[in-house]
């Protein structure tokens, strides 16, 4: 099946993302490389009106499908109707905003010192996981590593989330609500919108 | 001949329909949705079975757009 495509570089970008959790758990400071996939989608939203980045650049997406299809790790049953919804995509994506807004405050504590760095992921925005192991001081301020251990737990949970998905329904589920996904398909439409009129 | 038909308003144009397509019928238009060649569509269910949304479905269709 599609085998007869030639491979480009970017069929691989899977391999990325797991590296970029194999960085996070040795040291705390790589979870900022997790950036490049906040920016690069909207970027090229933005700029080119696409969703370049969810259609050729997504490793996590590939790793799904690697996963779910390859790996043979999906039941790819059709998920339920409304996960793919429009209430549930926007949903989500306020929820992640709105979880993503409290890591970034909780980042602007450490900053100004009301609180001291926590050295824990937290999954699925309620498991504690210790995770010490992963940073010991560095030339950067204390407020640098709380945003790693913030983002990482964010990036690992939405990952777990994606994995849990693609176990039970088709392998790439999560894109169907991806804030990331919603979000450019909302800019790539308005642009659309707005080019025609 | 049934072809491939996608149902535009629910696509979230992640474009594994493009990737998995053998003919390479499929394209995103501008980031909004997947749209289906019928020429080159022949209709052999890969990216229904691919798609997560369950947007895009073999039908019997004129356009590539349900």
């Amino acid at each position: 099946m599609a085998s007869n495509k030639t491979k480009h570089w970017y069929d691989y970008l899977w391999i990325w993302t797991i590296i970029y959790f194999a960085l996070g758990f040795f040291n705390i400071l790589f979870a900022w490389l997790g950036m490049i996939d906040f920016i690069l989608p909207l970027i090229f939203a933005i700029a080119g009106g696409d969703k370049l980045f969810c259609n050729r650049f997504c490793g996590r997406g590939q790793l799904f499908w690697v996963l779910g299809k390859n790996c043979k790790c999906s039941r790819s049953k059709p998920a339920p109707r409304w996960i793919s919804s429009k209430w549930f995509r926007y949903g989500f994506l306020a929820f992640f905003m709105t979880m993503f807004g409290t890591m970034v405050f909780q980042t602007y504590l450490v900053f100004a010192g009301t609180n001291t760095l926590r050295k824990v992921i937290k999954l699925f925005w309620t498991f504690k996981v210790p995770w010490k192991w992963a940073y010991n001081g560095s030339v950067f301020p204390d407020w640098v590593a709380q945003f790693g251990f913030g983002f990482y737990s964010l990036m690992l949970t939405s990952t777990l989330i994606g994995l849990i998905v693609m176990a039970l329904y088709k392998e790439r589920t999560w894109c169907s609500f991806c804030p990331m996904g919603t979000m450019t398909q909302g800019i790539c439409k308005i642009k659309e919108r707005c080019g025609k009129s | 001949m049934k072809k491939a038909a996608n149902d535009i308003k629910r696509c979230v144009a992640c474009g594994v329909c493009v990737l998995q397509c053998p003919r390479e019928a499929i394209d995103i238009y501008k980031g909004c949705h997947a749209v289906v060649d019928v020429m080159k569509c022949v209709g052999c269910g890969i990216c229904e079975r691919a798609c997560p949304t369950g947007s895009i479905k073999v039908a019997e269709v004129q356009d590539g757009i349900k």
